[in-house]
């Protein structure tokens, strides 16, 4: 079963880190690590920092950061989420609001604070549902025959050909724009970049002799995708759900921004730059705040992947 | 052009009509199969049964999904997008009035952006390792995760509020001189920049450093010669093919960003064209913009394919 691993149509979403030829000849440079058994074990911090460059370590402090805001968030805002709580719209920092008050006087770390859930919660589900989705047909394409890998590969290809952006104005010209249809489209633009990874790595396991020795054993396809191959591709397919997690995080932020994504009470960061872009002219921090919340996020995102593929990536190594 | 070379080309043709293909059936099974939705929304939810009846009837979304779809794509194929469902205007002609602005902004862009891009990627490669590329390295690597409204707010704030140098919204009549386009598309195209050089040189720098690894280049060096002859003389002709698609690639990102960019600066283009339709579910107006959409981006990738098989004269000449 040997097809190529790449086909004609390609995706800016994964091609664009796939910049790993001379990082993994810096990984080969790497000292191996010690055996663990010998000797005292290293501390956390030591292991910590042999696993992590300097900006690696920042990425994954913005990472964290931002995780923990969306579980406590709601928790440690100063004032409630729809609170009126200042007569002056577009104040800059004061002691009382630390990043100001938004268009309605509103406490912007507050709304900030609050935003975060939907940002992140709604990037991660979609993130996942992308992710397994993707993987499943990747799956299916490379073990199964030849017609069925075409099929998906068309389909998926023809997917991928509309900008992520503008397909999802078109669901939501469509179905409105609600949670959970949020939820869907992100994953719908993000399933076919997923797909073209996972079935690239499927198929370059598949030409391995573990595998042949698999089927010459008589294995169910079931068998030999969910136990021979996918194990085998976890570890790139990780780095790529942090990569399409700040993807869907900028497509929902836009459209937000653009006023058809989270909806009014509600506001992720998206809606809070839209909100207060009047107090751009200002110079207000109610504009600028969620921009670079979002940044930091994403940021943080791509530093610490950017990491782990050097440092880490032996399981990538295996797989390619 | 032999015909191994013309061969491929073929299928290449064939394969991006075939996406072009799936893509109309895509986008018309996510908007032509909501019977009622355009009827009633032309309507209003006030609207009497009977009346949306009536109405669907005259549009024709009583008709069997399959007949529908082949009659829209017939038209489509003619140039027929339909009739807006909010002016009363035909869509093409509403496309015609705005695609041309749409193409100023990203050729423009794509003038700029080029050229830096590719010796941002050209130089990291050369000095792999380095400081230099290190630092391009987080600095591409982050401008490619920020949201471009971060970007575009940023030049607003610097270059319109603070400096007062640059009107914060595009108003195309004032085009008169060249002072006045640069005035108007100096921060579209620098917002869009921004991304698109990221983008770009990464790529880019990834291509070359492709060619850097094989042994022709260990070759070259090994005759003695100097880095600036190996990288121009031996790899640059190597690697038209791959940074073609990645300059194709990064531009296709342009889709995507105009449609943020073009509704900050209130751009009067494709894609603050289509937002208002999705804003008004103008559906038919939505379906003739994805489709220029997507056409313009098969065409692109169709374009770097051609580049590639040019660029290779073991395709070439045989």
């Amino acid at each position: 079963m040997n097809r190529p691993a790449n086909s004609s149509i390609h995706h800016p979403g994964t091609e664009l880190y796939d910049m790993g030829l001379d990082e993994v000849v810096n990984d080969l440079a790497m000292p191996e690590p010690e055996p663990e058994l010998a000797g005292p074990r290293p501390g956390v911090l030591k292991r910590l920092h042999r696993r992590f460059s300097v900006l690696g370590m920042i990425g994954l402090v913005m990472v964290v950061f931002w995780l923990t805001i969306a579980v406590i968030g709601p928790w440690i805002a100063p004032y409630k989420s729809g609170a009126l709580s200042s007569v002056d719209v577009f104040a800059g920092s004061s002691h009382a609001f630390l990043l100001g008050t938004d268009y309605l006087g509103r406490d912007m770390l507050s709304r900030i604070l609050y935003g975060t859930r939907y940002t992140v919660g709604l990037a991660l589900a979609a993130a996942l549902m992308a992710s397994l989705i993707g993987t499943f047909f990747g799956l299916v394409a490379a073990v199964s025959g030849r017609w069925v890998d075409e099929i998906l590969s068309r389909l998926f290809d023809a997917l991928i050909s509309i900008p992520s952006k503008v397909l999802a104005l078109v669901v939501i010209a469509a179905f409105g724009s609600s949670i959970p249809m949020l939820m869907g489209v992100a994953a719908l633009a993000y399933i076919p970049g997923a797909f073209r990874i996972s079935r690239s790595l499927a198929v370059n396991v598949m030409t391995l002799e573990y595998v042949q020795v698999a089927r010459a054993r008589g294995e169910k396809l079931f068998y030999i995708a969910r136990v021979e191959v996918l194990p085998n591709m976890i570890h790139p397919m990780l780095a790529d759900f942090g990569l399409r997690f700040v993807f869907i995080v900028l497509l929902l932020s836009g459209l937000s921004f653009l006023g058809l994504g989270v909806q009014p009470p509600n506001a992720d960061w998206g809606s809070l730059v839209r909100e207060n872009i009047g107090g751009l002219a200002e110079g207000a921090p109610a504009v600028m705040m969620p921009a670079i919340a979002i940044a930091t996020l994403t940021i943080g995102v791509n530093l610490l992947i950017d990491n782990l593929r050097r440092r880490g990536g032996r399981g990538q190594g295996a797989a390619q | 052009m032999k015909a191994h070379a013309s061969r491929l080309i073929a299928a290449r043709l064939g394969l991006a009509l075939l996406t072009l293909l799936i893509v109309s059936a895509v986008v018309f099974g996510i908007t032509g199969l909501l019977p009622g939705d355009a009827a009633q929304q032309a309507l209003g939810q006030a609207a009497t049964p009977e009346a949306v009846t009536a109405l669907r009837h005259q549009f024709g979304l009583d008709q069997p999904a399959l007949q529908r779809y082949f009659e829209w794509l017939y038209l489509i194929v003619t140039g027929n997008f339909g009739t807006s469902l909010s002016n009363s205007l035909p869509v093409s002609q509403l496309i015609a009035t705005r695609l041309p602005n749409s193409l100023v902004l990203a050729g423009l862009t794509a003038l700029v952006s080029v050229p830096v891009a590719l010796f941002i990627g050209i130089a990291s490669a050369m000095f792999r390792g380095s400081l230099l590329d290190r630092v391009l390295n987080v600095l591409t690597l982050s401008t490619v995760a920020v949201p471009e409204f971060l970007i575009a707010t940023i030049a607003v704030l610097v270059f319109a509020v603070k400096l007062r140098w640059l009107p914060a919204l595009s108003y195309l009549s004032e085009v008169s001189s060249f002072g006045g386009l640069l005035r108007i598309y100096a921060m579209p195209v620098m917002t869009l920049c921004c991304v698109l050089v990221a983008q770009m040189a990464r790529m880019t720098r990834a291509a070359v450093l492709d060619q850097l690894n094989a042994s022709y280049v260990e070759m070259a060096i090994l005759k003695g010669a100097s880095p600036m002859r190996v990288v121009l003389r031996h790899v640059l002709p190597n690697t038209i093919g791959p940074i073609a698609n990645a300059v194709a690639l990064s531009l296709s990102y342009l889709f995507g960003g105009v449609v943020i960019v073009e509704s900050i600066f209130n751009y009067p283009g494709l894609a603050s064209l289509m937002v208002d339709a999705v804003t008004n579910r103008d559906m038919p107006l939505v379906q003739g913009c994805v489709m220029v959409f997507c056409a313009a981006y098969l065409l692109l990738v169709l374009i770097a394919d051609l580049a590639q098989i040019i660029s290779n004269p073991r395709l070439r000449q045989r």
